[in-house]
């Protein structure tokens, strides 16, 4: 059976016909080409889709399309100035060499913003248990933590 | 603008497209009239194939074709070839059953391809892939690579009846034994190195598109090597001219070696899209990645170290059996013999070693090149033994790898090997002061007082990186040279374009490449792009592993950038009527020595590329120069790594204290890089000794498939690290570079079981050390 789902993705009203199991993931990678959300597992572990979803960040595999129906997204590629200045988060990330092979790094960046919105001045161990969900086989997580550090105090101090 | 950017912390080119999703991996390229692949794979270890019906496939919706290993047999496809050959201890070569890229007629590990769904959507390619209906007649199997050379074992391929590949041997087994025989005291450990999961988030995926007008392919890979690929491909598999295939491995998500390989579904994905006249796209899932990415290390070892009173290491003894899985896969054959045998000195003076290695295969995955590829494993061999050792002895576990350090060089080790530089008593100096080793004994009290146990370990580590000088490798049985290809297309207004055989998944190259580019040009590095990852862009290339890139890419791009320079310099002596010997270049300048009289690097560039006042009866226009470079020998980084762990006796959990890593990687381009490339090792390191094992039970089922059963660290399972470096520069590479990107993978199993079966006391410990691993450990001692 096909559906028709509406949302509004990144500021966009978007919508589409799709079959009913449809992930959010798929939605927004195959049909909405917006390839920045990644999928590195099919068991909900690794993080690598993340999006924000009114407001949370949420794995958007382990969400039927359907079930954001009405919902406000952010994918990685909303996350920059309109004029391509990159977020305090980003930004971090680029400085402390938070990332490799950038795999991973769009749900890394889309936790730690959902993240440091609730906890401005986060330690180490907040930031590592906050990273739970979100897997990265490059970075040994050193420089992330550093980075989500400095984010978080770039996103506070923006305010 | 001249700042010196050899040494610079500047931050990465690459990350502004990966940090806004701008980054093109290959499942992100969706081509029109795009399909999708799905396999259908073994669920047995080890069976006959008795009947494939794949009819109700076929009428599925949006199903466009069904194929089988008849197809590919029908259209006569080569089987996937091994690039080393090993030559048995009695001459004889391995044994290199077919590897076909689909089943043919027995299937011999779990998740082998036995046939391939392509659809209009993936979603209808997997549901009619559910519909492909296999006849099996089970076969008993075997997993464990001693048990399947034990008489009666399951016979896994005809031509290797006792499943053996090979039996290969390195060093002076005589004078070995004569060390043993006189020795003070030896000491003895049999262990398993665990069988690991490279795990790359991003999972393989391969697009292939044809085009009936050219009669040419274009492949879209995650690879690390896209011209290894491509020749690897079409002239041992599918007979297709070279130049007729294009080989794209765009953004890669980390690889660690497990890109390195040419993979079935490579193929099939290839030869469907000419079948179909569409492009084919297939993407790993997670669960696939599991079963059939190549796995790494699995060793079954027995090691031996024989001493005299005074701790001097006399002789090594080393024996390993070592699962290479059902098939060979790409490099499998070197990596137990080749990439470890030959490391088995260490930093060390050892005047004997001998190493037997047995081949095996079994009902498992193929096992090839993962992070360290050999290396882990013979550093694993050394440093355990040493610092068993040193307890059994009573002594100082540094003091005994003091007592035993090469401090001349060049040095001709026992076993193959020469080191070219190298200050392993700088790296342990270093690394115990950062590690502060005075204060351990206090924090050792404090650990015990509150019902903690407390330890220390070392691993001092050596590998050989820069692969390799084509000619030795040759010798040893490789099947290709081991260059390095750059070319630099100087622009007529001075900015470049620098082309690359080596291939960045992760580390960096544009920025380190740039960096070095610049700084010999004296440009800034804005000017500077770096290409990579595409056979119609890169003039050639051998690829991205072994910690090779900076040391064998790196050093063929100063080469063509001594040749820009040397053309530069002829077309600005013409241009400022002196003579050429006159002509120096530094900072950007052409200069008559002595004088102001100079051009500028983009005046020289735009001379070459509007040759008005131009000599062109001596010169052609342009400048654009390439290199191809064999390296003379192999680069050795070497450093020491301490590690200090606290354990939980309660529950056998270990919390990583503090982690001291010094490495001496030769000259540093970009520190911030290269710390980045220890940070990851470290933890892929941390991952094997603590967390990680792949395990299959007796029949061939894997019981580690998935993220929620195979445990790779996550951010909470791991602490920051203090890295540092000393700085001994490769004595045969211009920039003086030995590599860095698996140094931590390499010595990081070591040093963290030598911390813990300090804190608990016990000789030994099989990886990883989970928590109940050291509970039970704790409470059998």
């Amino acid at each position: 059976m096909a559906v028709r789902v509406s949302m509004k993705v990144n500021g966009k009203a978007v919508s589409g016909e799709m079959e009913e199991r449809t992930l959010l993931v798929t939605f927004i990678r195959e049909h909405l080409r917006l390839t920045g959300t990644h999928v590195g597992c099919d068991t909900a572990q690794c993080g690598a889709c993340t999006v924000i979803m009114n407001g949370r960040a949420v794995k958007s595999c382990s969400i039927l399309a359907m079930q954001a129906e009405g919902a406000d997204i952010t994918t990685i590629e909303g996350v920059a100035a309109p004029d391509g200045t990159l977020h305090p988060m980003q930004a971090a990330f680029k400085e402390h060499h938070g990332l490799q092979c950038g795999f991973c790094t769009p749900g890394m960046v889309m936790n730690a913003i959902d993240f440091a919105r609730r906890n401005p001045n986060p330690t180490e161990q907040e930031i590592r248990e906050a990273l739970e969900g979100n897997l990265c086989r490059c970075t040994g997580y050193h420089n992330i933590v550093k980075s989500i550090a400095a984010g978080a105090r770039a996103m506070a101090a923006a305010k | 603008m001249n700042a010196p950017l050899i040494g610079a912390r500047i931050p990465r080119k690459e990350d502004y497209r990966f940090l806004t999703g701008a980054g093109q991996y290959t499942d992100d390229v969706t081509l029109p009239g795009q399909t999708y692949a799905v396999f259908v794979r073994s669920p047995h270890a080890h069976a006959r194939i008795k009947a494939i019906r794949t009819e109700r496939a076929r009428r599925a919706p949006g199903v466009l074709a069904v194929y089988t290993g008849e197809d590919i047999a029908a259209a006569k496809l080569g089987t996937l070839p091994c690039g080393w050959l090993i030559t048995d201890v009695n001459g004889q070569p391995m044994k290199e059953p077919p590897y076909p890229v689909l089943a043919q007629g027995k299937v011999r590990f779990v998740g082998e391809r036995v046939a391939v769904v392509v659809a209009e959507t993936a979603a209808q390619a997997r549901d009619a892939a559910e519909l492909v209906e296999v006849d099996y007649e089970p076969l008993a199997a075997v997993t464990d690579a001693t048990k399947a050379r034990a008489p009666g074992a399951p016979v896994i391929h005809d031509i290797a009846p006792d499943n053996t590949c090979y039996v290969w041997a390195l060093g002076d087994k005589a004078a070995v034994d004569a060390a043993f025989a006189k020795a003070a005291h030896v000491t003895r450990l049999e262990f398993v190195n665990n069988r690991l999961v490279p795990n790359a988030i991003e999972p393989r995926a391969a697009n292939a598109v044809y085009s009936r007008a050219e009669d040419s392919y274009t492949l879209y890979v995650a690879n690390q090597n896209p011209h290894v690929e491509r020749l690897l491909m079409t002239a041992f598999v599918m007979g297709l001219p070279e130049h007729k295939v294009r080989v794209v491995a765009p953004d890669v998500g980390g690889g660690f070696g497990s890109k390195i390989y040419l993979y079935a579904e490579d193929v099939v994905v290839t030869w469907a899209a000419k079948q179909l006249n569409r492009p084919v796209k297939w993407t790993a899932e997670r669960s696939e990645s599991y079963l059939s990415d190549a796995h790494g290390r699995d060793h079954h070892t027995v090691a031996e170290l024989a001493l005299d009173r005074d701790g001097k290491f006399l002789a090594l003894r080393v024996r390993t059996t070592a699962n290479l899985g059902a098939y060979l896969s790409t490099f499998a054959s070197c990596i137990p013999t080749i990439l470890y045998a030959t490391l088995l000195a260490g930093q060390y003076t050892t005047p004997a070693i001998h190493c037997e290695v047995t081949a095996v295969f079994t009902n498992t995955a193929p096992v090839d090149a993962y992070r360290g590829a050999g290396r882990p494993e013979a550093t694993y061999v050394v440093e355990r033994l040493v610092e068993t050792a040193a307890r059994e002895l009573k002594m100082d576990p540094a003091e005994i790898r003091r007592r035993n350090f090469i401090t001349q060089f060049p040095y001709q080790t026992p076993v193959a090997l020469v080191y070219d530089t190298g200050n392993y008593h700088a790296t342990l100096e270093k690394a115990q002061k950062l590690a502060d080793v005075a204060g351990f004994a206090a924090r050792r009290k404090a650990s015990e007082a509150k019902g903690r146990r407390r330890g220390l370990g070392y691993a001092c580590y050596i590998e050989a990186c820069g692969i390799a000088p084509s000619a030795v490798a040759g010798s040893l049985g490789a099947r290709a040279g081991l260059f390095e290809a750059g070319e630099i297309r100087v622009h007529p207004t001075g900015t470049v374009t620098v082309f690359t055989g080596s291939h960045s998944h992760g580390q960096g190259h544009e920025t380190t490449f740039a960096q070095v580019v610049a700084d010999r040009l004296g440009i800034p590095i804005e000017n500077v792009d770096i290409v990579h990852g595409d056979t119609s862009k890169v003039l050639f290339g051998m690829g991205t592993y072994g910690s090779r890139s900076i040391a064998v890419g790196g050093t063929a791009i100063m080469k063509a950038l001594d040749k820009v320079i040397a053309k530069g310099r002829r077309i600005a002596a013409h241009l400022l009527e002196a003579s050429e010997a006159d002509i120096e270049y530094e900072r950007g300048v052409f200069r008559v020595k002595g004088t102001d009289r100079q051009k500028t690097f983009g005046e020289v560039a735009f001379a070459a590329y509007v040759p008005h006042n131009y000599p062109l009866d001596k010169l052609e226009p342009g400048l654009n120069e390439n290199a191809f470079y064999d390296p003379t020998n192999f680069t050795f980084p070497a450093g020491t790594y301490i590690c200090e762990v606290e354990v939980d006796p309660e529950t056998g959990k270990v919390t990583i204290e503090r982690w001291t890593a010094v490495d001496d990687f030769g000259k540093v381009i970009n520190p911030m890089i290269v710390e980045g490339q220890v940070h990851g090792g470290l933890v892929q390191g941390i991952g094997q000794a603590l967390t990680e094992v792949c395990r299959y039970d007796a029949s061939g089922q894997l019981l580690t498939g998935s993220f929620l059963d195979y445990c790779i660290p996550r951010a909470d399972d791991v602490p920051s690290f203090v890295v540092d470096t000393c700085e001994t520069p490769c004595t045969h590479n211009p920039l003086g570079v030995k590599g860095c990107g698996e140094a931590g993978a390499i010595g990081a199993p070591a040093a963290l079981i030598n911390a813990i079966t300090d804190a608990l006391g016990v000789k030994d410990l099989p990886m990883p050390a989970t928590p109940e691993t050291v509970w039970r450990a704790l409470r059998t001692h």
